[in-house]
């Protein structure tokens, strides 16, 4: 397995991205500007990686004039064939711009930038992101978004909920999904999702920045063990 | 021909609007009261290059849908005038 990480104008979570995949995790990475046109290097086993940042300054709605750049296409092929694709961030914006992931992420509630550790409640482990996780596990990571609040309407949500796409929640420590913790006033403190066929995923905390000891935090180590399916003492 | 569009994207109704709501949330700190309701869009202008309105309306309608707006979250309209 291999990963793709897409750099667009303004991403700025592709090194730590890289950092994670290529020293922690030990799989092979490379970066992918997105110029370019097509991802001849990769096939529906491997992962294209949508990273964080402020592709094209946020210009007209986070994330709209990335999911135009020239390599999209490519993804989304790649996304339409089976292939996996993870967006974080504005990773998670571009993939509902271009229509991967359904509903959009609006400006957060209170209309300010949240950069901060929150926890995030597992919604379901049937999914490849979540598989080595348990149904309600508590993950703490970090949080840094002015645009989170993500939104979809009553018959997306409805579908979201029948078909088990719904991975994470904004939670407390308890584990209690409360309006209290729903940091950006996404619609049922929902955190991250993944398509009806489960091989696209987006969400809006930063795993990349919670997986070695050295920052203080573990927790998105068990995402990226899930999707590489790694044993689980293979991180360092 | 050319003509000049001007769009008027706004949140849906339904949805919160964050900036709106604080902008009405402060405007007695400058002592008007009388206004309730602050909601905050986009205004756009663009010039087209079109054979008649029909066409330009076309272009821009598509431009709209597939760029400048997102229908998830909210709603657009326009005017076509030809320019001068």
């Amino acid at each position: 397995m291999k990963f793709g990480v897409i750099v667009f104008p303004g991403s700025n979570c592709d090194d730590d991205m890289v950092h994670i995949i290529g020293q922690v995790f030990n799989q092979k990475v490379e970066k992918i500007w997105h110029k370019e046109t097509e991802l001849p290097n990769f096939t529906t086993e491997d992962c294209i990686i949508v990273p964080g940042g402020f592709s094209y300054g946020d210009y007209l709605r986070s994330g709209a004039i990335a999911r135009f750049s020239p390599i999209m296409n490519a993804v989304i092929e790649h996304g339409n064939n089976g292939g996996l694709i993870f967006g974080i961030c504005n990773g998670f914006q571009i993939l509902c711009e271009a229509g991967l992931l359904p509903g959009a992420l609006l400006k957060n509630n209170q209309q300010k930038y949240i950069s901060k550790n929150i926890v995030l409640r597992v919604e379901t482990n049937k999914r490849r992101l979540t598989q080595y996780c348990q149904t309600n596990d508590l993950l703490t990571m970090p949080v840094a978004h002015g645009d989170g609040r993500y939104y979809c309407d009553a018959e997306t949500l409805q579908s979201l909920k029948d078909n088990d796409q719904i991975l994470f929640r904004y939670s407390n420590s308890q584990g209690e999904t409360t309006e209290t913790e729903n940091i950006n006033g996404s619609i049922e403190n929902i955190a991250g999702i993944c398509n009806k066929a489960g091989n696209i995923f987006g969400m809006m905390p930063h795993p990349e920045r919670a997986s070695e000891q050295t920052v203080g935090l573990t927790d998105g180590q068990q995402l990226f063990m899930s999707l590489m399916e790694l044993k689980l003492e293979t991180a360092v | 021909m050319k003509f000049i569009a001007e769009i008027q994207i706004m949140p849906h109704a339904e949805l919160l609007d964050p900036q709106g709501k604080t902008v009405t949330k402060n405007l007695p700190n400058i002592g008007i009261h009388a206004i309730d309701k602050v909601r905050i869009g986009k205004h756009v202008e663009l010039e087209v290059e079109a054979a008649d309105e029909a066409e330009a309306s076309e272009i821009v309608d598509q431009a709209c849908q597939k760029l400048l707006v997102n229908t998830i979250m909210e709603k657009y309209e326009f005017t076509l005038a030809v320019l001068a």
